[in-house]
Formats: structure tokens, sequence, C-alpha cells
């Protein structure tokens, strides 16, 4: 029987704001697990704290709401040993980028097959709107007593920098393209990151959905003029298409001045997307030749409580 | 008592082959039959500073080094300049005679504060600061010098061989100083080029021209070194002895109670274990294809703990490894699976802080964080072992605790432990069994992961697993584990959780609980790895018609207060023998024994008690002469 969207819903009362930028994420989400005919109990979703921290408790498959800033750190362990499940790993911008901004560069080194999707608002909502690591230094968004005093950081550059193979943005409002993009970084084999631009109605009155649709801009143009744009609809072409330094370096350096690129015009879509880099996986199966097949989740250890491993060897290279 | 308890000190800087050269002498003196307790003793530094190893052996199972030592090898200046008066009147010291006139002052890594002590000493006798000094003082304490000189040996060995390349081989200094000791000591020389062949089994060329240094050394000393009042022959061989390393014993438990998955950060003294593990990450399997463990060395110790509640989450056993700093780092999420009840197995060795504290030294000063670490109330297990060969067993049983109470649980392990070399029976994997509790492999119709039960434990599915979909939280939940922060649920919801505690003390098994060697009027309580040098103290004791008991506890947390108390019932004086400058499992005891410690015994220098430091603090606790805390110093 296929899959719907609403087999992906659970009950548990949703307390987000209204007008919530986070609400397409969860449903673009539950759209790309739907569509891609994931079962219920194939699929892991990871969350960490805070307003995105709760996303796990709304989509109907396994859903574990970890700890600030530690997301990657679970969904990862969760992987490794079982890596037959999908894993989509979700957080806010303070979360991945400020408490968790280590892991998120470790997890870019192992290249393990998941997706980590940052819900990017610019501020700390539930602590009632401080300013987050994406927040632009001389900003001063509502709550702010003083304008921003921190430089903001790049998440494309450094998903980039870091070693992600698959690196790309969407809107939160935009929900179609949203879950394209999902469906995409999910079949992506490797580590794939998805920047969610995402306005928080009652703390950011700086990035909110109007500034998005540009509508500061349309009146001096007299028309609409939406500040989002997408690569796809340009001749930017993210894809590492073979294992050549100079084709991987510019590819590298391409996504990182794209990157860059922010104001009138904010480009989302996929940014870099490098599939001839080793997925973790690989590099486990190198030492280790039937991870795939009997990973550490599958492996029976023990018959009627006895342990079935057998040591004899190494004991016997103790002996004396 | 038996009649051969020989103690072989090995020393030099750092990264010259200190620990192989004590490899070497501990295989030889196992295949020759006796048994062997070894320690390393090392500074935080790669290469130059002092280490030295000691090795103890007896023809019956010891469980601790002694303060004298029988006979010294040093190959530098140091090792004599900070050793010299360890060694015991009738005992000897092997040394390069290169360095008789070798100053205080010329030795860069000797610290002003141990050189202020040494001057002292010097001065006070009318000796030069230099190692003939302190060399006069040995013999006039009754300690045989053997000088003889490692440049001239190797380019005897160089001429001899015609092999000029070996006379700039400095490296091979370690060989030659045990072979001169195997020589001196007349054991026999066959089973000295074994061990060197099994150490260097990878290197053929290299095993070569040390087992010719070894040869030359070895006939060097029975020609030339005399009157040494100590032989060692050789006895008869135990069947079924083993020689590990401080760290195998839970390492190898970990293969064989099936934990499949372990995260760690490098930190001293945990990461031999994970190293240890890596290495030997294939695994044979009964009847089977072969399985694996995934080791995975993480961005730091935040991320071990998170990857292995991940991994665990999905029906793996899943551990990790790591020492006072690193759990420190651990102790938010380990509140996580605590209210979470998801099974995990921290291993943590210790080591002296507070802080950076002595990186590389011995301590048992984190029992007390290890009970309270992390914030809230929440069941987790503290279980403690206190030799190498218990530590194997307990692993084992460490992780049916964890699956079937589905709590964290801490193993407490240390340094002593981790750096020791001990001979002891091998280790019996069928002794250990493997209980998942209730772990499901089926689920069929609605499932709850916090569904309330019975005994406030329920059944747990895993992620992937057909029909199992469950929620998890760092926040209070309701049975599905969604988030709720009704009052009424949150009653029933730790309690649910906190009812374990008692479940656990009134189902493990009592005698894994507490282990008691005796009780008598005078009787030790103790935890951990104080258990070795405690047991032959107490040997000692009884040699001489005194007998006090010890009960060494193993299960800190839930405390066994019951247990404890009406087995001390009938005792006069409560002695705590402990590696910690506040008595940490005094502290315990007073609170659920409600009972005072007489005599705290305590040690924290960063090395480990010696029993010979022990039979002396309990002596004078018996003749009443005793202070209420003894602290111990010895060790270098």
């Amino acid at each position: 029987m296929a899959l719907k969207l609403a087999d992906f819903k659970t009950t548990v009362h949703n307390d987000w704001c209204p007008g919530c930028g986070d609400f397409g994420i969860v449903n673009a989400l539950q759209m790309a697990l739907a569509e891609m005919g994931i079962e219920r109990d194939k699929a892991t979703i990871f969350s960490g704290i805070g307003c995105s921290g709760k996303t796990s408790h709304f989509i109907n498959t396994y859903g574990i709401h970890t700890l600030h800033g530690r997301v990657l750190t679970f969904a990862q362990g969760g992987k490794l040993a079982n890596p037959e499940m999908t894993v989509v790993a979700v957080g806010g911008d303070g979360d991945g980028l400020g408490i968790g901004a280590g892991h998120f560069v470790a997890a870019g080194r192992r290249n393990i097959d998941m997706t980590y999707i940052i819900f990017d608002n610019g501020v700390y909502g539930l602590t009632k709107g401080q300013a987050s690591p994406t927040l632009k230094l001389g900003e001063k968004t509502k709550s702010l007593p003083t304008p921003n005093t921190n430089y903001d950081v790049n998440p494309i550059g450094l998903a980039v920098a870091s070693g992600f193979t698959f690196v790309a943005r969407a809107y939160s409002y935009d929900v179609r393209h949203l879950k394209d993009l999902i469906v995409k970084a999910v079949k992506h084999k490797g580590l794939s990151f998805l920047d969610v631009l995402q306005p928080c109605p009652t703390y950011n009155d700086i990035n909110t959905r109007d500034w998005y649709a540009g509508e500061d801009l349309a009146q001096e143009a007299a028309e609409r003029h939406s500040r989002i744009y997408k690569l796809e609809d340009t001749h930017f072409d993210p894809v590492v298409h073979y294992a050549d330094e100079t084709e991987v370096n510019e590819k590298l350096a391409q996504a990182l001045i794209k990157s860059l690129e922010w104001g009138n015009k904010i480009p989302t879509g996929i940014f870099y997307k490098n599939e001839l880099i080793s997925p973790f996986a690989t590099r486990l199966t190198d030492k280790i030749p039937n991870y795939l097949e009997n990973p550490p989740a599958k492996q029976n250890i023990s018959k009627d409580g006895v342990p079935t491993t057998d040591v004899s060897k190494i004991l016997d290279s103790l002996k004396v | 008592m038996s009649s051969v308890d020989f103690s072989w000190l090995i020393g030099g800087p750092q990264g010259s082959g200190v620990e192989s050269g004590a490899n070497v002498f501990s295989k030889v003196c196992a295949e020759l039959g006796y048994q062997v307790f070894g320690k390393r003793e090392f500074h935080s530094n790669i290469k130059g500073e002092h280490s030295y190893f000691t090795v103890r052996i007896s023809e019956r199972f010891i469980h601790s080094n002694v303060n004298d030592v029988t006979l010294m090898i040093s190959f530098d200046a140091e090792t004599i300049f900070r050793h010299y008066d360890e060694i015991l009147s009738g005992g000897g010291i092997i040394y390069d005679s290169d360095l008789e006139k070798t100053t205080t002052d010329s030795v860069r890594t000797l610290d002003n504060y141990f050189k202020e002590r040494l001057h002292k000493e010097l001065e006070s006798k009318n000796k030069p600061f230099t190692i003939a000094g302190v060399l006069e003082i040995a013999k006039e304490n009754g300690v045989k010098l053997y000088p003889v000189s490692f440049k001239e040996i190797l380019a005897n060995l160089a001429e001899e061989t015609e092999n000029p390349r070996l006379k700039g081989m400095v490296r091979m200094y370690n060989v030659i100083g045990v072979s001169l000791s195997l020589g001196l000591i007349k054991m026999p020389a066959d089973s000295l080029l074994k061990s060197i062949d099994s150490i260097f089994s990878k290197k053929p060329q290299i095993a070569e021209i040390n087992k010719q240094a070894a040869n030359y050394s070895y006939d060097y000393a029975r020609t030339n070194f005399t009157h040494f009042s100590f032989t060692l022959s050789g006895v008869e061989k135990q069947a079924n002895t083993i020689l590990v390393q401080g760290h195998q014993g839970t390492s190898i438990g970990k293969i064989v109670s099936g934990c499949r998955f372990q995260s760690y950060y490098p930190i001293t003294p945990a990461s031999d274990e994970s190293v240890f593990l890596e290495s030997n990450e294939i695994l044979a399997i009964h009847d089977d294809r072969p399985g694996s463990i995934a080791v995975i060395q993480t961005e730091d110790e935040i991320s071990a703990i998170g990857m292995m509640i991940g991994s665990s989450l999905t029906g793996t056993r899943s551990s990790t490894s790591t020492s006072g700093p690193g759990f420190a780092l651990m102790a938010e999420a380990l509140g996580w699976a605590g209210r979470n009840e998801v099974p995990i197995v921290l291993t943590i060795y210790q080591r002296s802080g507070p802080s950076t504290g002595l990186p590389t030294r011995h301590g048992q000063d984190d029992l007390l964080f290890a009970v309270t670490g992390s914030f809230g109330d929440f069941p987790k297990i503290v279980y403690a072992s206190g030799d190498i060969e218990e530590s194997f067993y307990d692993t084992g049983k460490c992780f049916n605790f964890a699956d079937v109470y589905q709590v964290p649980v801490i193993h407490m392990m240390d340094k002593f432990l981790s750096s020791s070399v001990v001979t002891c029976k091998r280790f019996d994997p069928k002794k250990i069994t493997i209980n998942r509790g209730k772990l499901l492999d089926k689920i069929e119709g609605e499932y709850k992961r916090f569904a309330f039960t019975e005994d406030g434990i329920s059944p747990r599915s895993r992620l992937g697993l057909d029909n199992g979909v469950f929620w998890n939280t760092g926040d209070e939940s309701d049975e599905f584990g969604h988030i709720t922060e009704d009052p009424q649920m949150r009653i029933k919801m730790m309690d649910k959780r906190m009812s374990r505690l008692d479940l656990i003390l009134k189902q493990v098994p009592k005698e894994e609980q507490v282990v008691s060697y005796g009780i008598h009027d005078f009787t030790i309580i103790s935890w951990g790895s104080t258990k070795g040098p405690i047991l032959d103290a107490l040997e000692i004791l009884q040699g001489e018609g005194i007998d006090i008991g010890f009960i060494q506890i193993k299960l800190l947390h839930p405390f066994p207060a019951e247990s404890v108390k009406s087995m001390l019932e009938n005792v006069k004086t409560v002695i705590d023998i402990e590696a910690n400058h506040s008595g940490q499992l005094g502290k315990i005891f007073k609170q659920n024994v409600t009972r005072e410690i007489d005599y705290f015994i305590l040690k924290y220098t960063g090395r480990g008690m010696t029993s010979t430091e022990i039979y002396n603090s309990l002596k004078k606790i018996i003749e009443n002469k005793a202070n209420k805390r003894e602290v111990l110093e010895h060790g270098s």
C-alpha cells in the first residue's frame, strides 16, 4: 500500500507560533518521506533542542529528540550501528553552528550517509530571541538590547569546507522546492546538508517573510521582487563530475563564492555535490568486509544466553 | 610464605624502550612458571622524562608491588638518582659505568623539588652530587653494585659479529639491561630468546640483532657478575595461565559480552582499551560468519557518548572508555540516557584529578562524581572491579545490568589497573552470560516505549524494528516518549524510573555487590584496585597471627547499605582504604550506614599503594599508634 502524507503525521499538539517557518519544513519532510515510500519504522528523525527540536515528535517515524548541539552525534551512532535505516537529523542554527559547531565539522569529515537539516532563522527563539550564529554583525532583532556584536557563520561555506558532500539551501515557504531538495539530500550517497531559511515571526523582525519576498524592494520597482532565486534556474553546475583536483577545487570555490551572495539576491538549491568522496560505510567496509551485510545492530551475540564470540585466539596469544 | 619474592626495576627516559624491556622480562618470568605483577609509572610526556617499570615475581599469585626492590637495572643516570634508595640490603644495581661522574645538575629532567631533597640527603652523608655519590650510599646500605659499560658491550658485540652498525644501537640498551639482569640471577637463557622472538615477531631482522645482544650480555653477566644471593631457575608452570595488560580484562570482556560499538576520544589511561578493540575489530563467531566491533574515534567525549547512545538505541550493545576529564564532558548526555532508559556501559579508567591533575598517574578520586554525576534524579549503576581478572567477568555483568535494568552503567577502573601487567588464570568466556532483559525482537499491535509495568521496566524496541516506532526526548515524557509537563505523569514516570534502584539491590546477587574476605574486630572497607595490595598486606599479617577483615564493595550505586551494615555489625574498628584525599567511599558509607569510619588509609601522590605501605599502616592501627588519617607516600 502506498504511503500517504497522513501516515507520517502524529497527533501530538504542535505548539509553534502561528506563521512559524518550521511548519513548512515539517510538512516538506513528511511529504518527502511519503514520496520516497520509506516505511515509518525504517526511518529515524533525530532532533536537537529548541523549537526545531520538537520536530521529531510531529513525525510518525522513530523520533529521537536529543540534546542541545549534539544531534549529529546521536544520529551518526544510530546510522553506524544500523546502516539500513534512513537517518535525518534536524536542529536550529544555534544548535548546529553554535554549541554544535565542532560536531558539524567532524561530521563533514566522516561523510556518513545521512541528512542534516538546519532550521536557520538567526535567533534563539525558545529562550526569547537572543542572537544566533547566522545573525549578521550589527543587526538588532526585536528582543536584542543592543545590536549583534558577532560576525555571522556562513553555513554553506562551513559545510563545504568541512567535507559535506551535498550542500544545499532552501526556503521554508517554498515547500515543494524544499521537499524536492530533501528527497535529493536523502538519496545522496554521503552526508548531505540542507540550510533552510526559516523566518521566526516572533523574534526575527529583520529577515521576515515579507523581507524574503522582497516587499521593500517591490515598492521601488512597483512589482513583486522576491530575494529568493533558484540556482537550478541559472547556469550554475554544482556537481563534481570527475575525481580531478582542478575540478574539485573549482566546484568547492564556486560553492563558497556563491554562498557569500546575500542581500537583494539569495540563492537556493544545490551549491555543491560530490559523490566521488567515499561514504564512511565504504571506509569501514575496507577494514571490515562484511560490515554492511552484518552491521552491529544485526549481529547475533549469544545463543541461549551463551556468548557466541570466540576469543580463543586472543587468549592463546596471552598464554604463558 | 613462599621462598621467592623478587622485585625488579627498570628505568629510563620515556621512549627508550623501558616498557618493552619490562615486557620481555615479565614474559621470561611467566614462561618459567613465576607469577608476575608489573606496573609502569610514566610522565605526561612523549620522550625524555623518567619512566620506570617494577616487576614483582613470586611462586604464588601476587596482587601488588612492595616497597623494596631486589634488583635495579639502569642505563641512564636519572633512574639511579631517583631509585638508589629503594634497593634492599643484599639486593643489586646493574648500571652503566660510564655514568659514574654524572652530576645531578647535568640531568635536565631532574626537577628542582626532587633535586633539593636529594642534595640535602647527599650533603648530610657527605657525598658528592654525582652518581658515584648516591651509589656509595647504596653500597653502605648493603647493596651490591654491578657496573658495566653499555657502550663497550655494543662495541664488543659489533666487533664479534663483524657488524659495525651495532656500535650505535643504543635502542638495544633495554634488551641488554634485561639480559644482564637475567644472567645475574641465572635464569635459563632459552626463554629470553623465545620472548624476544615473540615480541619482534614482525621484524625478524631486528629480532636477530636483539638476540645477538641478548646472548652476549647474558653471557657477560654470567661470567663477570658474581656474589649475588638471588638466583631464579624457574618453578613448575601452572596450567591455564595468561600474562595480561591492564586494559585487556575490559576489552576482551567487551568482545565476549557482545559489545559491537565503541566510540571514544583519546585520553590517558583509557585509550589503550579502544586501540586494542580496533586492533581486534573482526571477530570470530562460533558456527557463523565473522562479526565485528565498530570502534569510532570521535571529535570529543560528548560525541563519544552521543554516538554510543545512538548506537544503543538500535539494540546494539554499546560502550565507551574514558577518564575523569572525558567523563565530565559526558555528564549531560548521561542524564539523557538515564531519562530515556538507554542501556550503555561507560568504562572509566580513573586518573588523578582535579582538572588535568596528574594525567598519567593513578587515583580513585572520581567515585562521588560517578555516583552523583549529571543533574537531576535518574537511576544508574556504579560498579567497580578490584583487579584485571575480575574486570573481565565484571564487564559481562555490566552489560547485563544495563540491558536488564535499562540504565547507564559506569564501570570503575583506574590507572593502577590499566598500567599493570599480571599473570592470572586464563579468562573463561563460558562464565559470562548474556541477558538482554526486555529487548524485543518482534512487535505486534500498539507499542509504548515507556509503558507502565509491574516491575517498572518496559519492553524495549530498537530503531529500525518493524512496528516498533517510539520517541525519546530529554524532556519528561509520556508512555510513548512524547513531551509532557503533566504533574501526575511526572510523578508516575519519576517513580517508574527510580524504583529500579531498589530492584537492583534486590535482584543482583549479594556476593556480586559486596565481597567479604573475612570479618574481624578490625575490618577494612575498600573498593577498586586497592584490593590487590590489601590482600597481600593481609597475608603478611596473617603470617604473623594477626587477622584483619576486609570487605570489597563492588556495587557503589545503588549502595548496598543493608548488607554492609549487617556485615559490619560486630566489627569494632572500621578502616577505609582509598586512593584519594577525602575518603570518598567513607563519605558514602557514613551517609548510608550511619556509622563513622575509625581510620582512613589514603594515598593521593598519584602512585599506587604498595602492600608494604598498607601493612605498615595497619600495624600502626592495631598497635594504637596511628593517626585517624594515615597518608601514604611511597614511590617516585
